[in-house]
């Protein structure tokens, strides 16, 4: 039997008290195209990052060919033909491509002939995958899809029989992902190796042949994709089943509470974009405002919010005006009187995220009395209710001192839904909510703001996500050129009388 | 025929001014491009500065002098690379640790080993580096212009001079040119695209400081060794911090850095040369005033004339894998 060209042998790797790695026992046969599937934070990039020789194991053995090798720099990996191609690229923007693909491999001290050596391969192995890359050209002038074939062909260039991929489609246009995957069949029948990692259950059934599906740190299962479907995928990698659709009671509406009349609003440049707008939102009821990124939705929320000066029209809630162009309430305001904002950028405008979990858990209601006495935070309260919340909310790790930015994006989201829902506002402004989450968080989330709203919010929902506000809104309005080009009520309507109206067509 | 050995001095002059600028603005480029702040030059130049001088008087060889700042140099950047790629602590506040260190190391030793506070004695003429008198200067001094080219600009500096011009090709040539200088800009501009090509970080970091030691330790020995015979208290005189304006001014670049060194030597050299001098009509210049054309011109530069200054995009921030 031949040795497969990858074989990873009871793999252990912790950080501090997370351990990222479990056991890992892992076989990757030459000229395939394996997925590793997992939620964010499952240990797809770090069991990666030590086959990439990053990260040593902390235990376990590699085997390439069947021969056992110590990766303890990516200079080893590479020269065992390992090549990675990762989720935020390894480019120097100022450095052409030709520069930034021999960085490292120059084979010479001074440039010279090497070098030209280097264009003609480097030309060749472009001619081969039609990878169509002008090799003198900077890396700041290109698209974010040139820019992943660069680092293509960096590892192709440097040897590798084994291209690992870490998420490489979440940047990428639908369009430029078509162009990926065909760059990536072309490689695999030429006998190259492909790991491909990624949350998208859609990306594995459409390309891979072997899946590995890995939960909290372990390798919960292994399969041949053709005898799986995403369903079953789905529930291997969060642990239970997943409703991929959501299940939801029909709306109880009681009365508007939250009312919008004739709104304009400017951005920074003086552009008005936000046109004339009216909209009401009843108690128990979610809005779902549709529309391709850029047509106002931005602006919109910010001055819902009261973070963007209205220029003209008027907000009101609950029948007392809380917006004009004369003066408007801050956020800080507005959540006095019930108004909670989750913001469609999270890591800019909903978390500071240097701060430690716990300070992001009460930011903007870090003055009430149960979080300080005059002034002076209480700390035992502050952790106590950090704890508290985040286990209701399933924030992991669950550890109040962990820096923000240590938390993937799911998580991330779940420390700013569960400060803001704590405080259970009559109105919530919900911009992008799973934008960069994965799917058990997404379900998690959704859940959240349906049980919301069966508690009486009035939830406004801005989402670029057509499935995401076609499951969650009961009533939808697209939003076109600032304006509000339509309204459905959502029983029956279509996502392509959706897309018509969110192109402006109709 | 006055008015142009008048412009022959001037130039001789900003040559000579420039020299410590160049040695510094080339050793701050190398820890600058490698991702390293050096704000620590003037407190190295003056470390220098009081080595070889020191060396030069024990040992008798101006020659052992330099090679001892070379050695003091290497090792205060070698500290700067413990403290801040390492150890990742913060590179200005490490560089200021070094400045005002060796403010008052240099003062102390000096009273400690010569019993007067930051003076060391005066080097006799074989203890220091004298300047050399290119073959044939007297002799064809008198070919008009390129006579006085070469007798009266050329000719007639001290051996740092001479080599300080020159370098600024050879770095040129290091950082574009070379391997080495790819992973040194590549370090400095995207450490992880560095690393995940399989090149250790921290030993590039740590090369790039050890050159910039090399280098600073030229234009410490220059000045108590070759412009001068002995050290005396603070006598970098802010040059360090010249230099760094001068590298930011040219955009990290030698050649542009050359450029903005030799401007603020020209200045320099032009206050000197105006001071008491009576212009027509407006009289004397106050002293005060022509001494600081050199600042205010850097101000006025740093501030005005750069434009976006293109700072390598990783400077200032210690390299820590990503989780």
């Amino acid at each position: 039997m031949v040795s497969p060209i990858l074989e990873l042998k009871d793999i252990n790797k912790s950080f501090g008290h997370v351990q990222a790695n479990k056991n890992i026992n892992l076989i990757i046969n030459k000229g395939t195209i394996h997925g590793i599937i997992g939620e964010n934070g499952a240990g797809k990039s770090t069991l990666m990052s030590i086959v990439y020789g990053l990260y040593q194991a902390d235990s376990g053995t590699i085997n390439i060919n069947g021969k056992n090798v110590k990766l303890k720099s990516p200079r080893d990996s590479i020269i065992n033909g390992i090549g990675m191609v990762h989720q935020h690229f390894m480019l120097v923007e100022n450095f052409t491509v030709l520069e930034n693909i021999i960085l490292g491999f120059e084979g010479e001290l001074v440039f010279g002939k090497n070098l030209e050596k280097a264009k003609k391969n480097l030309r060749n192995i472009c001619d081969t995958y039609k990878l169509n890359i002008d090799l003198n050209s900077k890396i700041s002038d290109l698209s974010v899809g040139f820019r992943q074939r660069v680092e293509i062909l960096k590892s192709l260039y440097r040897g590798a029989e084994i291209l690992i991929l870490d998420e490489p489609t979440g940047v990428l246009t639908p369009q430029e992902v078509d162009e990926l995957f065909k760059i990536l069949r072309s490689l695999r029948d030429e006998g190259k190796t492909i790991v491909l990692i990624t949350h998208k259950l859609i990306e594995i059934m459409d390309l891979t042949t072997v899946v590995s599906v890995m939960r909290q740190g372990e390798i919960v299962g292994h399969t041949k994709t053709e005898n799986t479907n995403k369903e079953k995928l789905a529930e291997m990698m969060v642990g239970r089943s997943v409703l991929l659709r959501l299940d939801k009671s029909f709306a109880k509406r009681g009365d508007v509470i939250f009312k919008v009349k004739n709104l304009t609003v400017k951005d920074d440049l003086g552009v008005t974009r936000v046109k004339n707008v009216d909209l009401e939102i009843h108690s128990g009821e979610i809005l779902g405002i549709a529309g391709v990124t850029g047509n106002g939705q931005t602006e919109l929320l910010e001055a819902l919010s009261g973070i963007r000066k209205v220029d003209s029209g008027e907000i009101l809630l609950e029948k007392i005006k809380i917006s004009d162009s004369e003066k408007f309430l801050d956020p800080r305001q507005l959540k006095e009187k019930g108004l909670a904002h989750v913001p469609e950028d999270r890591q800019r405008m909903g978390l500071v995220t240097d701060f430690k979990a716990y300070e992001n858990l009460i930011f903007g209601y870090h003055d009430q009395k149960s979080f300080s006495s005059s002034s002076i935070l209480n700390h035992n309260d502050i952790l106590a209710h950090s704890k508290k919340i985040m286990k209701e909310y399933d924030v992991r790790p669950q550890s109040p001192h962990l820096i923000t930015s240590n938390f993937s994006g799911g998580n991330q989201q779940k420390i700013i839904l569960s400060r803001e829902l704590n405080e259970n506002p009559k109105v919530l402004l919900v911009g992008q909510p799973t934008r960069g989450v994965d799917i058990g968080a997404i379900e998690f989330i959704h859940q959240r703001l349906i049980d919301m709203r069966d508690k009486g919010a009035a939830i406004l929902l801005v989402s670029v996500e057509l499935d995401e506000v076609l499951s969650l809104s009961d009533r939808i309005l697209v939003m076109f050129d600032g304006g509000i080009v339509g309204e459905k009520i959502n029983k029956n309507v279509t996502d392509r009388e959706l897309g018509l109206l969110m192109a402006g067509v109709v | 025929m006055e008015y142009l050995s008048d412009i022959a001095s001037l130039i001789n002059s900003t040559l000579r001014i420039s020299t410590p600028l160049v040695f510094a603005a080339m050793a701050g480029l190398f820890a600058e491009r490698s991702g390293v702040i050096d704000f620590g030059l003037e407190g190295k130049m003056l470390a220098a500065a009081f080595v070889s001088a020191v060396g030069s008087y024990f040992f008798g060889n101006p020659w052992l002098g330099l090679f001892l700042a070379i050695i003091a140099c290497v090792g205060l950047s070698m500290l700067h690379g413990f403290a801040s790629v390492t150890h990742k602590g913060d590179q200005v506040v490490s560089c200021v640790a070094i400045n005002i260190l060796m403010i008052g190391l240099t003062t102390a030793l000096a009273a400690a080993w010569f019993g007067q506070a930051g003076l060391t004695p005066t080097l006799g003429n074989d203890e220091r580096f004298l300047e050399i008198t290119l073959p044939f200067a007297n002799s064809i001094r008198d070919v008009p212009i390129l006579g006085i080219i070469y007798s009266d600009i050329l000719s007639g500096h001290y051996i740092f001079v001479y080599i300080a011009y020159l370098i600024v090709p050879v770095v040129f040539w290091i950082v574009f040119k070379t391997s080495f200088g790819l992973r040194l800009r590549a370090v400095g501009e995207n450490p992880s695209a560095v690393d995940t090509a399989g090149i250790n970080v921290f030993s590039m970091r740590y090369k790039a400081l050890a050159i910039n030691g090399i280098l600073i330790a030229f234009a410490g020995a220059y000045l108590s060794t070759a412009v001068n015979a002995n050290f005396f208290r603070e006598m970098s005189a802010g040059r360090g911090y010249l230099a760094l304006a001068a590298l930011i001014f040219g955009k990290w670049h030698p050649k542009t850095a050359l450029i903005a060194c030799l401007l603020f030597g020209f200045t320099d050299a032009l206050q000197i040369r105006l001071q008491g001098v009576e212009l027509p009509t407006i009289g004397t210049i106050p002293v005060q005033l022509i001494q600081a054309i050199p600042y205010v011109l850097t101000v006025i530069l740093l501030a005005g004339f750069v434009g976006k200054a293109m700072a390598p995009k990783a400077i200032g921030q210690p390299y820590i894998k990503e989780r």
